[in-house]
């Protein structure tokens, strides 16, 4: 063996030992700007901060008689995106079902990459299509039939404009399906075939096949996938600021699906432009901003948690 | 008993389905794409009778049974073509629904696949509730029996509501055994159902299979060639696909027709 092999020359660090910090160094530079980020916002938003800021409706930013109260933001962001959910998940499953366990090969391939495609286009580009053709297809299509029928329940109150609540968690369900159906396509794929033998071999239909064998070994990982379109529709800002309507202050509380909304990303998107610096405007959109930034990582770390879960059952199980 | 073993090898296509057999095949063969895994096999298996399959590994056991189930159709690019009959119906014909037949044949397989986010209990229940079983106290006397038959009770019964990857291995493939035995199938197929236990638990599985031939038809895969001996009545060689030897177990044991049967069995190859 050479010699020098057996005795490397002795730097100060090995080039191994080199990079090994280096990558060290600036993945512990990412977790300190996060770290900052978080301190930053709370510094800032430290002046408004307040029981009466979280729970307040009225939000007045005219110097003098200043008021704010996020209430209505939060309560649109949590509407607005449980309608994402409610509606984008099932259809997302619904696709992630027919891809990996009915498709042929080639509608299989071409379909998941288109579906990988919508995922990479743009949210203004959603959102101009939410404003100039989308909210006239849900007023006439959906708005005017459920008011007509059903516009004696609360939610349903009030005149279909189509630049609404409903509007917007439409958006935002036709925005997460790509995310929700590829991650739980390949949640499924991932489920391996002896599952679904075991349950052919007991005599199960189709369909009984993909809720025993596949859906029940799957089923951390699809919630994780629905978390993750959650997390996406908590913080999508640009599209739904394009269709909700900007409602503020008490206006802006959702008590009707047809009424103009507001969530906490549109609210800043519409005021960051024109705060005064000297009033504490900006402070206040800050704390918007952190407790957007609390409920979106919240709604993450729990969606990693069940897609790490899932994949941790699969290395337990015996293949 | 010569009579007999004549009867067995010799099938031909226009003889008439005889009922005493459960399982007949004519003309099987087996194809994973272009390759072919079963060639012509023709068998036929006796109502209440244990059949062993030995041979090489990758001769086309596994590939055996589960076209006697329709198993087989399941994997992307397999074709099959020939007859199997059940009771004198060829499950390959049209009208035949294949959920129907594997209700009617159920399987344990090779690797044990337990769902394994569901409970123990869950499992064993699983294809009693596709069959539309909800009575709680039903369900649970055939989850118990079907545990105890499966000499897995004793290890679980505080544990039921644990999932069935909590399980070793061993105790995966009885639970497996426990849950196919739940549906009561007239055929039960087993592959190396004993291949991953300990001797003592190996043992139970074997007397479990001798007891199960008053209501059962089994037919099992095995390496072991003194299992083989002990527990079937009937033995079938295969070889590279082919059918080389199929009869009564005692004459594979002390006296094959042919070498090549003869060969395997003392160990000269496989
Ligand atoms: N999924 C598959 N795709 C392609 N070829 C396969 C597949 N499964 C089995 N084969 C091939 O078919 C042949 C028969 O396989 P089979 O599993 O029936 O063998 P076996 O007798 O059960 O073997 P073992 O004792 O190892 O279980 C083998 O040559 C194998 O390579
Ligand atoms: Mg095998």
């Amino acid at each position: 063996m050479d010699e020098n092999m057996k005795y490397p020359p002795k730097f100060f660090l090995s080039v191994d030992d080199f990079f090994k910090y280096i990558l060290g160094i600036i993945s512990g530079l990412v977790v300190l700007t996060l770290f900052f980020m978080v301190l930053e916002l709370f510094r800032h938003s430290l002046p408004v901060l307040s029981l009466k800021f979280v729970f307040g409706v009225n939000w007045n930013p005219v110097v003098g008689s200043e008021e704010y109260g996020i209430l209505p933001y939060i309560l649109g962001t949590m509407v607005t995106s449980v309608i994402a959910i409610v509606v984008g998940v099932p259809i997302s499953l619904g696709i992630a079902i027919y891809l990996s366990e009915m498709a042929p090969n080639f509608i299989r391939t071409t379909l998941s990459f288109i579906i990988e495609l919508l995922a990479a286009v743009p949210s203004v580009i959603y959102g101009l299509w939410g404003l100039f053709i989308f909210r006239f297809w849900v007023r006439d299509f959906i708005e005017i039939p459920l008011s007509k029928y059903l516009g004696f329940l609360p939610i349903f109150q009030g005149e279909p404009f189509g630049l609404d609540i409903l509007t917007a968690g439409l958006i935002l369900a036709i925005m997460i399906i790509p995310t929700v159906a590829s991650v739980s396509r390949e949640v499924l794929m991932a489920v391996p075939n002896s599952q679904r033998e075991a349950a052919y071999s007991l005599g199960a239909t189709k369909w009984e096949v993909i809720r025993l064998g596949v859906l029940s070994y799957a089923k951390s990982g699809i919630v994780g996938a629905a978390i993750l379109g959650l997390g996406r529709a908590v913080g999508e800002t640009m599209a739904v600021t394009m269709v909700i309507g900007n409602a503020i202050g008490a206006a802006a509380l959702p008590t009707s699906l047809f009424k103009a909304g507001q969530t906490m990303a549109s609210l800043i998107a519409n005021e960051f432009n024109e705060a005064d610096p000297t009033s504490l405007h900006p402070n206040a959109l800050v704390g918007v901003g952190l407790i957007l930034f609390v409920l979106a990582l919240t709604v993450n770390l729990f969606a990693q948690v069940l897609v790490w879960r899932i994949l941790k059952i699969k290395e337990g199980a015996v293949e | 008993m010569i009579g007999m073993n004549k009867e067995l090898l010799s099938v031909s296509s226009k003889e008439r389905v005889n009922q005493t057999y459960k399982i007949e095949t004519e003309n099987l063969n087996a194809w994973f794409g272009t390759k072919q895994a079963l060639k012509d096999i023709n068998i036929k298996i006796r109502a209440n009778s244990i059949t062993a399959i030995i041979g090489p590994s990758g001769c086309g056991k596994s590939t055996l049974i589960r076209c006697l189930n329709r198993m087989h159709e399941l994997v992307p690019s397999a074709k099959v073509s020939g007859k199997v009959f059940l009771d004198g119906v060829d499950i390959y014909s049209k009208n035949v629904d294949p959920v129907i037949v594997r209700r009617r044949v159920g399987m344990v397989f090779q690797k044990p696949n337990p769902f394994p986010t569901m409970s123990i209990y869950d499992n064993v229940a699983a294809g009693l509730k596709l069959n539309g079983i909800r009575d709680r106290k039903r369900l649970d006397e055939i989850v118990r029996k079907s545990l105890e038959q499966a000499w897995l009770w004793d290890e679980v019964k505080d544990d039921l509501d644990k999932p069935g990857a909590s399980l070793s291995g061993g105790q995966q493939q009885r639970l497996c055994i426990a849950r196919a035995l739940a549906v009561e199938p007239e055929v039960l197929l087993l592959d190396e159902p004993t291949s991953a236990l300990d001797p003592i638990a190996a043992s139970k599985i074997e007397q479990l299979i001798v007891s199960l031939k008053r209501d059962y038809t089994i037919v099992i895969v095995t390496h072991n060639m003194q299992q083989a001996a002990r527990v079937s009545d009937y033995t079938a060689f295969l070889y590279l696909g082919r059918l080389i030897e199929y009869d009564v177990t005692a004459k594979i044991f002390s006296n094959p027709r042919e070498e090549l049967t003869e060969n395997y069995i003392a160990g000269r190859f496989g």
